[in-house]
């Protein structure tokens, strides 16, 4: 169920009702349940799925943690009997032990999500190669379903695997409490990837009730429903009808595209993530935030530090440290210094960046589009940190640039559209036409469109133009406004009647504006298909 | 602690009442446009009960003048017909009337034992938005709905009409609170003069047989007016147009004398009614005008008074006073509607 739903609002309204009505003591069990509920409202087969995560991670972790316990205890009886080196390879040899349940849980896991996201995309490029080679009868593809956010809530069991292997974290003892960690179900759909050791901190706590930190959870609901229904729903109609037909809506209608696509995911997004925060919040469960005005950077490693937060340091932390220090890593990097110098130096680097981002574009989806995407993104950062030294050499050269509001605002919007290019290879069909659309800004530029008229034949009209321009302005003006504290917060301080009368005002633009109903379908969460 | 609820269910009201006026603006009024969207509601307004209820689609509040059975032979009646009005609206509305009154009569159409499945959308809406809350309009929704509609938007209009935002014109301002009346007691009347030509055959059917759903619903109708000692009276409009198939026919004859009811179908009876097709349509034969009504109604009348147990109550003052009031305005817009056609008539 989607989270702009009826179905959603009432699941909702029943759970929080009951959730302060039963004992504190059974709250987080009834999240566990309504959690349940609602994953397997998207079909009971999605159960067995994230039922074999659950299960075999809660085991694995649980293995991990006993072992370690085992061995440190055996260790610290017998330290005084062994030698240095039988030590050293004791410890080896416990380690291997534990390492050999973490890979097999990984396995297990991300097994299960390379086969359900990616083998129809595997057997799909193997045919293409073997046409290619003139080979005989294609493969035939799979029906195969995704269960419902396999990406995030793998990606939120491993992380915790890795901790727990890591002695970051304790293991889980509770089956219960480790499957509404996983399950967790503001969550599930669309992340953020939430740790053990931030979400456990409040999910398993009673929660009594706490009428400012509800009426702040509502509001944000509120917010997010807002960005969700008025801006990015009503964005995805003339999106549709630009990307639909490329070869009408080249040159400036790409840049168009470029823009709205920014705004759109951006309300999409962030809208899913404000009620997934805002209702965990009047549920007393704190989740992590996910967003930080990510169009304000200056820079795309930047950029990556405040959009989608969470996955950015899920990749970091299990992905890429792991990598820079791995053996392989290490003698290319040995290698390469021998070799090249102070630039060989940062090779190895660069490798590790280059796999954490076609892994990231791989994680997005199973096409060469989120590939490339995941690519250039890597090739950008890496490009800006490579031309560092000129950037010095520039800003030596003109001292009153740096820091000027001016230059700021030159880095944001360089930021901006050129994350907002790479970004379009979500959208279009294929890469070749995702570039050749691009290319098409300066080959067929016709600026005319944007004030012919062109652009209310795309599916929406002047007004409805207008009702998208202040909605996002309005985010933008609450993005400006939140740089030290969320807007809602100074609301609330002023005068209660004002948070009142805030919410109040979101329940009836968003019904009267909202895109809903006949005629218009609330789309799907876009980050649900990841 | 008070303070904070205070303030609390001073927001709720005040959220309440603008979604009640937001529900109320955005509305469709159905004043200058698309008046069968309004007749449904009127029904609320009747002062007196009726002795004659109409229920079906618009082969009855095209076809029949409540005020010409008054004027000529005392009888109170009133149309609860509606665009393509379904036979399950049809019982659900013959249900909620017989909450308001106890007809003597009620008087079903049978056309729409057609339709076997929930139509469209806008006709729905036609027919069931003006309906007051009660179970029957609930579980007329529940009947009705096609795929794509849910019950919520039918409890709160706004979910399915905030989309008109952008259409918003000073009518709907005007009639925020209250509606002018677009009919006389349900008949929506029509001047104009388009004479039947070429009326179609129906082309041939695969399958006769009405569905069983609407076979139940007949069921259910005559079984309640059992109940509630109401003559139930089943008739075939004299519209050439949807067909009326020789087959549909013979299964409602059936039906008919196995359950005992009167049926008459008026396609039969033109020539003896004296409804002319050159002169008493106003479409070319799919409905009445009100020349081609009065006729109709005159003979129906004539029917109900020596076949019913209905009374001439032009002698009771109470009814008198307002039926006369009704007859008034009859005439009002029958003068007026007769001017502008005649004004736009190049003939």
């Amino acid at each position: 169920m989607s989270f702009a739903s009826t179905q959603f609002l009432a699941f909702f309204g029943v759970l929080f009702l009951l959730y302060y009505t039963v004992p504190r003591r059974w709250q987080w069990k009834l999240l566990l349940a309504g959690s349940l509920f609602f994953y397997w409202f998207a079909g009971w087969w999605c159960l067995i799925y994230i039922g074999v995560t659950t299960v075999t991670t809660w085991l694995a972790a649980r293995r991990i943690d006993a072992l370690a316990r085992e061995q440190d205890a055996w260790f610290q009886e017998h330290k005084a009997e062994l030698s240095r080196e039988e030590r050293k390879a004791r410890k080896a040899k416990d380690r291997s032990i534990r390492f050999r349940w973490l890979l097999g849980c990984l396995l297990v896991n991300f097994g299960i999500l390379a086969v359900v996201k990616y083998t129809n995309f595997v057997i799909g490029n193997l045919n293409a190669a073997a046409a290619a080679l003139g080979g005989g009868q294609p493969l035939p593809t799979l029906s195969l379903v995704l269960p419902m956010g396999i990406s995030f809530y793998t990606f939120q069991a491993m992380g915790y695997l890795i901790d727990v292997y890591w002695g970051k974290s304790p293991a889980e003892e509770s089956l219960g409490r480790f499957a509404l960690f996983v399950t967790f179900f503001p969550q599930l759909i669309q992340g953020p990837i939430s740790r053990f050791g931030d979400l456990s901190r409040t999910l398993y706590s009673e929660h009594p009730w706490d009428s400012r930190q509800i009426a702040m959870g509502v509001e944000r609901v509120l917010w997010g429903l807002a960005k969700k229904l008025i801006v990015a729903d009503r964005l995805a109609i003339p999106l549709r009808a630009l990307v639909a037909d490329p070869e009408q809506y080249n040159g400036v209608y790409v840049l168009a595209v470029i823009f709205l696509y920014a705004v759109q995911l951006y309300a999409d997004f962030t809208g899913g993530i404000d009620i997934t925060i805002g209702a965990a919040q009047m549920l007393g469960v704190q989740v992590t935030e996910n967003f930080q005005r990510p169009f304000f950077s200056k820079n795309a490693a930047e950029y990556w530090r405040r959009w989608h937060i969470t996955m950015g340091t899920w990749f970091r932390d299990y992905l890429f440290y792991p990598m820079s220090v791995s053996k392989p890593i290490l003698k290319l990097h040995q290698k390469c210094r021998n070799r090249f110098g102070r630039f060989g130096k940062r090779i190895s680097v660069h490798t590790c960046s280059i796999i954490l981002w076609f892994v990231t574009g791989l994680w997005h989806g199973a096409s060469w589009n989120f590939i490339v995407w995941g690519l250039l993104n890597g090739l950008v950062i890496i490009i800006s940190q490579e031309l560092e030294p000129l950037y010095d050499k520039f800003h030596a050269r003109f001292p009153r640039l740096k820091g000027s509001r001016g230059w700021d605002a030159v880095q944001v919007l360089r930021t901006f559209w050129l994350m907002g290019a790479i970004r379009v290879l979500d959208v279009y069909r294929d890469v070749p036409l995702t570039f050749r659309q691009l290319g098409t800004v300066f080959t067929a530029f016709r600026p005319q469109v944007l004030w012919d008229g062109s652009f209310l034949e795309l599916g929406i009209g002047m007004g409805d133009w207008l009702v998208a321009a202040a909605g996002a302005g309005t985010m933008l003006a609450c993005s400006l406004l939140g740089r030290r504290e969320p807007v809602r917060e100074r609301l609330s301080r002023h005068s209660p009647h004002l948070a009142w009368g805030g919410c109040v005002v979101l329940i009836w633009l968003t019904l009267i504006f909202g895109v809903y109903g006949i005629g218009f379908d609330a789309t799907q969460f876009i980050y649900n298909q990841f | 602690m008070k303070k904070n609820i205070r303030t609390a269910i001073l927001w709720v009201l005040i959220l309440a009442a603008g979604l009640w006026l937001l529900n109320a603006l955005f509305m469709p009024k159905y004043m200058s446009d698309i008046p069968e969207g309004a007749l449904i509601a009127e029904y609320y307004k009747e002062e007196t009960g009726h002795d004659v209820i109409f229920i079906g689609d618009c082969e009855v509040y095209e076809n029949f003048s409540p005020d010409l059975l008054w004027r000529e032979y005392g009888l109170t009646s009133y149309i609860r017909g509606s665009a393509q009005q379904l036979i399950w609206q049809s019982y659900y509305l013959m249900e909620e009337t017989l909450n308001y009154e106890t007809p003597k009569v009620m008087v079903f159409n049978v056309l729409s034992m057609k339709y076997g499945e929930p139509q469209s959308e806008a006709y729905n809406r036609l027919n069931l938005d003006g309906m007051r809350l009660s179970p029957q309009k609930i579980a007329a929704v529940r009947a009705s709905m096609t795929e794509e509609e849910s019950l919520l938007s039918y409890l709160f209009p706004l979910l399915r009409y905030h989309s008109r935002w952008n259409e918003l014109k000073g009518e709907d301002l005007r009639y925020l609170t209250h509606r002018d009346i677009v009919s006389d007691s349900g008949y929506l009347m029509n001047v104009q003069v388009r004479p039947a030509e070429n009326v179609p055959t129906g082309r041939p059917l695969g399958d006769y047989s009405f569905a069983p759903v609407c076979w139940d619903y007949l069921d259910k109708m005559a079984d309640l007016c059992e109940e509630k000692g109401v003559q139930l009276v089943l008739i075939k409009a004299p519209s050439l147009y949807p067909y009326w198939y020789d087959q549909w026919e013979e299964q409602i004859e059936d039906y008919a004398a196995r359950r005992g009811l009167p049926y008459i179908n008026f396609l039969e009876l033109t020539d003896e009614i004296g409804v002319d097709f050159a002169t008493d349509t106003y479409d070319s034969g799919l409905h009445l005008n009100l020349y081609g009504a009065e006729k109709l109604s005159r003979w129906f009348g004539q029917w109900l008074t020596a076949n019913c147990p209905v009374e001439d109550r032009r002698g009771q003052e109470d009814y008198a006073n307002i039926w006369n009031e009704k007859s008034a305005a009859y005439a009002a817009r029958k003068a007026r509607l007769e001017a502008e056609w005649s004004g736009e008539d190049p003939a």
